[in-house]
């Protein structure tokens, strides 16, 4: 019973993995930007978060989407600045900027918020509420709103990326720029629109770890972009649903290795990671093996 | 990121000949009024090469204006330039009466200028119709959509929900034409329709242009394949290693004159080249 509790646990957490995971992946498949600043936006976007309740005391629930909002703006001032500044000089540029862009977050969430980590709706009832299926496996209600959530936001973006004008011009732009370009697509506003969507969907995920757990100045980088990265890997890069999958093997693997042995949690989340990489590198759902 | 370093062009590159002036209008063209699009006196560099030597053109509506010559004569970036992918040295390009020589390619797409680019350029992750819904994106008002799309090429309907990577050639060509048209523009620019098809494929592309005039779209094409551009030209500009060569009426110029305009013989001589 103990394996079939962990297996469940992992599968939920794999759909937190997937949110974090697929701005990260919409990036990279659109305008080819690898945003080593990833992690640290779902940190801001907790943070927000932090302070939006404080000035307003609103519920937590309700703080998510004007902190998505909020996120989703700086996403586009960003992509139209720094990071299209950046990529005009060239793809590897965006490394150097977006890890220069961590740094600097980091460094000045620390500086306003102390390296202490925080917690959003601490007390909150519907937090800590859960429900037992039988004596051994318990389930937070949190985890699963996660899991359906990370399930309608990628079914959303499926949707939006499938049938809306905008969401066409995205695949567009990602498949031959100039021809875009020649249609009449601005790609730079193309470009915004899609890492608005990123840093809205890693913004979700930023928020709800800091319910689940804590947010601190530094988990940026030293677990999420780490996750999501592995979550991308294992998934397949430029698939969607490829990343829910990813996050679920990665969730699973982590809860079964704690299983074993709590500290091989991550050991066995990276084990898996690189396994994919070793025997199937284009990922779990890419038909090809693409860039 | 065009480096201007010391000695900007080659010496040597058959720069001999000076640029040309603005082309003269033949009588007959003015009729229809102000050129709908104007190139004046363009150069265009690809780095420290001199793709284009101060080329000028006016393209009257209602024409089939063709631009003709070799391999690395500079049609394509002509083309390119007017589109907006390339930016001149120096010159201008006119659009409706309007310097457009710093506008962007995209609201250049969006005011009229649609260009067909050279390797059809089609989106490969995104189906027929797909393609041709992106064309109609920032679409200005007219004739074309879809569906006169569909009657223009019938096989289209039917395939419309596959991915355009396993489609042949011809039929590629056929849907960056339909993804082109559907923006409805004003100047449609055609860059090497021809290029790696079956003549009888060209054949059946070309077939369709009469459909395309019409519909009051002026054509400005590059094309390789000189009989072909002659079949179809109400006007012609003949380029070499970024000159104009020669220019004309198809019914002006003689065979000769555009042999040795195309190949770059001189009066008189060589006349066998071709």
């Amino acid at each position: 019973m103990a394996w079939v509790n962990a297996i469940i646990q992992g599968l939920l957490t794999g759909g937190l993995y997937a949110l974090f995971a697929c701005g990260l992946s919409l990036m990279f498949g659109v305008m080819k930007v690898i945003n080593l600043a990833h992690g640290d936006l779902a940190v801001v976007a907790g943070y927000i978060g932090v302070g939006v309740i404080a000035i307003t005391h609103m519920p937590v629930l309700w703080s998510i989407p004007v902190v998505v909002v909020l996120m989703a703006i700086i996403g586009y001032v960003l992509q139209r600045s720094l990071i299209q500044g950046a990529l005009s000089r060239g793809e590897l540029t965006t490394l150097i900027v977006t890890f220069g862009l961590s740094i600097v977050i980091e460094n000045g969430l620390q500086q306003f918020f102390t390296a202490n980590s925080r917690g959003l709706g601490v007390g909150d009832s519907f937090i800590t509420a859960s429900f037992s299926i039988g004596s051994q496996i318990t389930i937070a209600w949190l985890n699963v709103i996660i899991f359906a959530l990370a399930v309608v936001v990628l079914l959303g973006l499926q949707q939006y990326l499938s049938h809306s004008k905008y969401g066409r011009l995205i695949r567009a732009v990602a498949d031959d720029r100039e021809a875009a370009q020649l249609s009449g697509a601005n790609y730079r506003h193309v470009f915004g629109i899609a890492a608005a969507i990123a840093f809205g969907t890693v913004a979700i995920a930023g928020m709800f770890q800091g319910m689940i757990t804590t947010i601190s100045p530094t988990l940026g980088t030293e677990t999420i972009l780490l996750f999501a990265f592995a979550a991308v890997v294992i998934g397949g890069l430029g698939s969607l649903w490829g990343t829910l999958l990813g996050g679920v093997v990665l969730g699973v693997a982590q809860a079964i290795g704690a299983q074993i042995n709590p500290s091989w949690e991550q050991l066995a989340g990276y084990a898996v990671f690189l396994a994919v990489l070793v025997i199937r590198p284009q990922g779990l759902t890419s038909r090809g093996a693409q860039a | 990121m065009t480096s201007n370093l010391p000695g900007g062009q080659p010496p040597g590159m058959g720069s001999s000949r000076p640029p040309s002036p603005p082309a003269p209008v033949p009588p007959g063209r003015q009729e229809s009024g102000a050129p709908l699009l104007e190139v004046r006196d363009l150069v265009v560099h690809h780095g420290q090469l001199r793709a284009l030597s101060g080329i000028s053109l006016a393209v009257y509506p209602g024409e089939v204006y063709a631009l003709i010559g070799a391999n690395g004569a500079g049609k394509s970036t002509l083309l390119r330039t007017i589109s907006g992918l390339h930016h001149p040295t120096s010159g201008s390009v006119t659009y409706d009466g309007k310097n457009v020589t710093g506008v962007r390619p995209d609201k250049r797409a969006a005011s009229g200028i649609v260009m067909v680019p050279e390797g059809r350029r089609l989106f490969p992750s995104l189906t027929l119709e797909e393609n041709l819904k992106v064309g109609m994106s920032f679409a200005r008002k007219g004739p074309w959509n879809i569906a006169r799309i569909y009657e223009l090429f019938p096989w289209m309907k039917e395939r419309r929900g596959q991915k355009t990577a396993q489609m042949s050639g011809g039929e590629q060509q056929s849907v960056a034409i339909g993804r082109a048209l559907v923006a409805n523009p004003r100047v449609l620019l055609l860059d090497e329709l021809s290029l790696g098809l079956a003549p009888v494929i060209v054949q059946r592309i070309y077939a369709t242009l009469p459909q395309v005039l019409e519909s009051g779209i002026t054509v400005l094409l590059v094309e390789q394949d000189v009989s072909q551009a002659l079949r179809v030209a109400t006007h012609l500009q003949c380029l070499l290693e970024g000159h104009t060569t020669l220019e004309g009426t198809p019914a002006e110029v003689t065979r000769e004159q555009v042999e040795a305009a195309y190949f770059g013989a001189t009066d008189g001589s060589n006349h066998g080249l071709g």
